[in-house]
């Protein structure tokens, strides 16, 4: 039973809570990509710039004196993502619009990307250092531990684990009404799946590029927001996460949002069962076993996991190239 | 005052002007036909009406209102509707979706509208939760013309409605454009099928080369022996 | 053209004159060498980009390689590896790679020799699991070993500059194989299996400690020309051997600079390069016309991967250390694209100009925001706000901050570049001349 408990532990609830971040994260990429055509590799920094944002928050509201059992970084997430939504729409002002009104093409809007990525990331560091900060300097983070009938560990996690998986799921759930009921939403699909067409039905394409940013930021300020609840703030959060993200987007057909999610979770599920260890799962076999079976049975050491993302990526590259959702092919 | 008013109009990419000076005009009862040859600026009129290639020279009048150079979000509100010729449904939205989007610069309710293009296009209605990718070319056709129609338009251009649709279609869709017409849109279309077209056409164009070559009613350029020399393929059969 | 990009390289020059006056001459030399190398990484990035098209973000995983190449040949003989069970162990792994890879290939083919497609498949899948376990219990075993005892492989003790050629056979040939299998896809998926590809490398390197010492770092990497610490030996001052040292150092790099640049520029404009120029433009043309694209493409990627790992490992055994874990993306793989970008990509006098122009801004961008922000903390001080805090650690993020702009401001309003490519009539990331759709 302790194995069972210690496989959900470290795989189910770790699965998920990685798949939670990969899937908010994917979508916006894979939005911007159905949208605006092109990769924008400045997506991690823009999750690491919604958890300083939020982080800042919080510091302003702990010197105003107000202080709860909870984290306050719950209650000023709202106002943390509008300014990150703020901060992406003037990033697209300055240094996306101009490019995309002159013709460029998406390459090119991939190279910029590349400078507001440099940018974002030498102004955190500029404004906060390269050190690391949390969000529990005056509370303790809450775990929760369920005991299990027969086993001496109990299932373990913690609060902000359970609030982020609970927040991305009703987060889905209103993107799907979003995109299926809205006129909005609908002419936002209109626009992923033909632009010209959607420009001659006389749709706005660029209040439909606006809308895309905000949930695109929106979104992305509640990963980055999330991740470092469940670590902690450092100027490299998210950049690190940046290839499990596009794999996602990328494995889940480029514009499908539903493939987005779906391969966001499959990513995080991935990985955390290639890193696991699972001998601990063959431990009540331990003495029938023969003993060349090592003691640590990891299908890939921890430290490289990056491999994982990556390998599902290429993978899918060279036998389904436009995704499991078979996403856009130009 | 025409419905629609070309005066030597000149536009193209930047660069070498494709069309040099056309000029069109018809008005809510007409139906007007384009033809001529490959590259004599038929798609490219109707793109120029629609503000998506700049005008360089000329104007372009809707209902008596200039339009030269307009924005397509702006246009459609005024009541021009465009089918292109080719990926002219979105092909991930279902067929009711891509219906509702043409509505979407309307304000007011578009249930009366969409119930008669259902009417119109009876098809679409049986299929109108399935994906308009998965339609055939004739549906396809139909869920386009529906789309466009969903705007409530007073002018519908069409960029060769028949292209690669089989006989049959061909003469649904054009039995659909006379309705349409009867319905009081006025109707400009390109087309390759030129004959079958002029002979539902009230006004009929011939462009080569940028230019109107010929201009009358559709019977008048039919029994035209020269037009039908150079762009009927040979004189009418008999 | 050529007057305007005398003009540039006129300013470039006075730049780094007043650089020598502020800053003296050793650190000069210094940012020339740095320069240098940077400039032939440069050069391999134009290759791949500017000639060929290709979207190569993964720089620093070639770079890294480059790096380890320098290590492994220039560093001294561990006796103590030599001796143990370490070779033979090492040994008994890589055959059992090249095993692994052998039935792996073979199954592969098996479909030649009459097997259903399913079941070669599941072979085939198979095969890559049962090679991947045949090779970790051979490899693990044979890491831990060497890490308990002698903790590293060490070097071969060779000259350092034949480290330099394995860094560029290193590179091409890992740039061949991810070519295989990468330069097929769309250049935005091809620039996201290149970052992943750099950060697998990283994270290999880092953690391999038996092949590198991962964080522990490596250090003295040996100079192929005598060092400052040699000519103070023979009796040079302090500032003197620096500067003598250094533009040794200087001098061979920028021989191989010259001749890399040569080369490049007689393959320009041969027919070889106008091929692979037709390709960039219109592949599918090309293509059409028989050319063989991909073989082009993976020459094109090879070729400027093996500069790249060239470049770094002069770098590294100019800075005498090897430290895996300060390899970063943005210094190693983004600071490349803005000099290229900057500079104008597909002319080489172009990347040769963003090279040292973007290196001496990365350089300066520190020493000069230090002087801001000691300036601004002056006035702040002043008015009762307090002093700027962490002024030192701050001004060296700075200099990210500065180049991001500079691409942004580059790709705005001088997206050729400041040399563009000469008798380019359209540049990727301008509009194509659209043609009328009615042909």
């Amino acid at each position: 039973m302790n194995e069972f408990v210690f496989f959900l532990n470290n795989v189910v609830i770790s699965g998920l809570v990685a798949g939670s971040i990969y899937a908010l994260g994917a979508i916006g990429v894979t939005l911007l990509f159905g949208i605006l055509r092109f990769a924008h590799f400045a997506h991690g920094d823009m999750m690491t710039l919604g958890a300083f944002i939020t982080l800042v928050l919080t510091w302003i509201l702990a010197g105003m004196g107000v202080s709860s059992g909870l984290p306050l970084a719950y209650f000023v997430l709202p106002l943390a993502i509008a300014i990150t939504i703020v901060a992406a729409l003037g990033l697209d002002r300055l240094f996306y619009a101009p490019l995309r009104a002159r013709g460029a093409k998406p390459v090119t809007l991939l190279i910029a990307s590349i400078g507001v990525t440099m940018m974002l990331q030498g102004l955190i560091r500029l404004l906060f250092g390269t050190g690391t900060y949390s969000f529990f300097e005056e509370v303790p983070k809450v775990i929760y531990r369920l005991p299990v009938e027969g086993a001496t560990r109990a299932i373990t996690f913690t609060q902000p684990q359970a609030v982020g998986v609970v927040v991305t799921i009703l987060a889905v759930i209103a993107l799907h009404l979003f995109l299926k009921r809205s006129r909005n939403g609908k002419a936002m699909r209109a626009v992923a799946d033909n632009p010209d067409l959607a420009q001659v039905s006389g749709i706005n394409i660029r209040k439909i590029v606006r809308l895309t940013w905000i949930i695109g930021a929106g979104l992305a300020c509640l990963a980055g927001t999330f991740l470092a609840l469940d670590v902690t703030v450092k100027p490299d959060l998210a950049f690190n996460i940046l290839l499990p993200i596009f794999a996602a987007a990328i494995v889940g057909g480029v514009g499908q949002v539903y493939g987005a999610i779906v391969a966001g979770y499959l990513i995080g599920f991935a990985e955390v069962l290639a890193v696991f260890n699972w001998s601990v799962v063959l431990r009540p076999f331990r003495d029938s076993l023969p003993d060349w079976v090592p003691t640590t049975l990891a299908i890939v050491p921890t430290e490289y996991k990056v491999t994982v993302a990556f390998v599902i990526l290429v993978v899918t590259l060279l036998l389904r190239p436009t995704g499991i959702f078979r996403g856009a092919s130009s | 005052m025409s419905l629609i008013d070309l005066s030597s109009v000149v536009a193209g990419y930047g660069g070498v002007p494709i069309l040099n000076g056309v000029d069109i005009a018809i008005d809510a009862s007409d139906i007007g036909v384009i033809v001529g040859p490959n590259g004599a600026g038929k798609s490219t009129t109707l793109k120029a009406i629609f503000g998506l290639l700049k005008v360089s020279a000329g104007a372009i009048r809707f209902a008596g209102a200039d339009i030269t150079n307009a924005r397509p979000d702006a246009l459609v509100p005024m009541g021009l509707g465009y089918v292109p010729q080719e990926k002219n449904v979105f092909p991930s939205l279902t067929v009711q979706e891509n219906l509702e989007m043409g509505a979407f610069v309307r304000t007011d309710g578009s249930g009366d509208t969409l119930a008669s293009v259902y009417e119109m296009f009876p098809p679409l209605r049986e299929k109108r939760r399935q994906k308009a990718g998965e339609l055939s070319g004739g549906q396809r056709q139909m869920v386009a013309m529906g789309r466009a129609l969903m705007g409530k338009p007073k002018l519908l251009m069409l960029d060769e409605p028949s292209a690669g649709l089989s006989p049959k279609y061909v003469l649904e869709i054009f039995e659909r454009i006379v309705a349409i017409n009867r319905g009081g849109v006025g109707v400009l279309m390109v087309e390759q099928n030129a004959r079958q077209a002029l002979a539902i056409a009230s006004r009929g164009f011939v462009l080569a080369g940028g230019k109107n070559l010929f201009t009358g009613t559709g019977r008048a350029l039919l029994d035209d022996p020269e037009v039908a020399r150079s762009f009927l393929g040979g004189a009418k059969p008999a | 053209m050529m007057q305007r990009a005398g003009i540039l390289y006129l300013g470039l020059f006075a730049l780094i004159v007043a650089t020598g006056f502020a800053m003296g001459a050793p650190f000069t030399v210094r940012l020339l060498v740095e320069a240098s190398a940077y400039a032939l990484i440069a050069l391999g990035l134009n290759i791949q980009w500017g000639y060929g098209g290709l979207f190569n973000f993964g720089m620093m995983g070639f770079l890294m390689i480059g790096g380890f190449a320098a290590v492994f040949m220039g560093m001294p003989v561990s006796p103590e590896f030599w001796d143990s069970d370490g070779p033979w162990m090492l040994g008994r792994a890589l055959l059992a790679a090249g095993v692994g890879a052998l039935v792996i290939v073979g199954a592969g083919r098996l479909h030649r020799i009459g097997f259903p497609r399913w079941l070669q498949r599941t072979l085939q899948v198979i095969a890559w699991i049962a090679a991947y376990i045949f090779f970790r219990t051979q490899i693990d075993p044979a890491i831990a070993y060497i890490e308990a005892g002698p903790e590293w492989i060490g070097g071969l003790g060779l000259p350092v500059w034949l480290g330099w050629v394995l860094g560029g056979l290193l590179a091409a040939g890992v740039a061949w194989l991810i070519g295989k299998v990468c330069l097929g896809l769309r250049s935005d998926y091809l620039a996201i299996a290149t970052i992943g590809i750099a950060e697998i490398i990283h994270a290999l390197l880092k953690n391999m400690d038996w092949l590198t010492r991962g964080t522990l770092t490596v250090s003295p990497v040996p100079w192929p020309v005598p060092r400052p610490q040699d000519f103070q030996a023979w009796g040079t001052s302090i500032d003197a051997s620096f500067i003598y040292a250094r533009s040794g150092y200087l001098l061979l790099v920028l021989v191989i600079l010259g001749a890399a640049f040569f080369l490049l520029q007689r393959a320009y404009h041969s027919p070889w390069g106008r091929m692979t120029r037709a390709i960039r433009d219109n592949h599918v043309a090309a293509d059409a016309m028989g050319k063989d694209v991909r073989a082009r493409q993976l020459q094109l990627f090879v070729l400027g991967s093996a500069l790249m790992g060239i470049g770094c490992a002069i770098l590294v055994s100019f800075a005498q250390i090897y430290d895996p874990s300060s390899y970063s993306s943005v210094n190693h793989t983004f600071i490349i694209w803005v000099m290229v970008i900057v500079g104008g990509a597909g002319n080489n006098l172009g990347a040769l100009l963003g090279a040292f122009l973007i290196y001496l801004v990365w350089l300066l961008s520190e020493p000069v925001s230090q002087w801001l922000f000691t300036t601004i903390s002056g006035w702040t001080e002043a008015i009762g706000w307090g002093a700027i805090p962490d002024i030192t650690s701050r001004s060296v993020q700075m200099r990210v901050f500065v180049l991001g702009l500079v691409i942004a401001l580059a790709l705005r309003f001088a997206p050729r570049g400041l040399i563009p490519e000469i008798g380019a009539g359209r540049r990727r990331g301008e509009p194509k001349q659209q043609s009328p759709d009615e042909a």
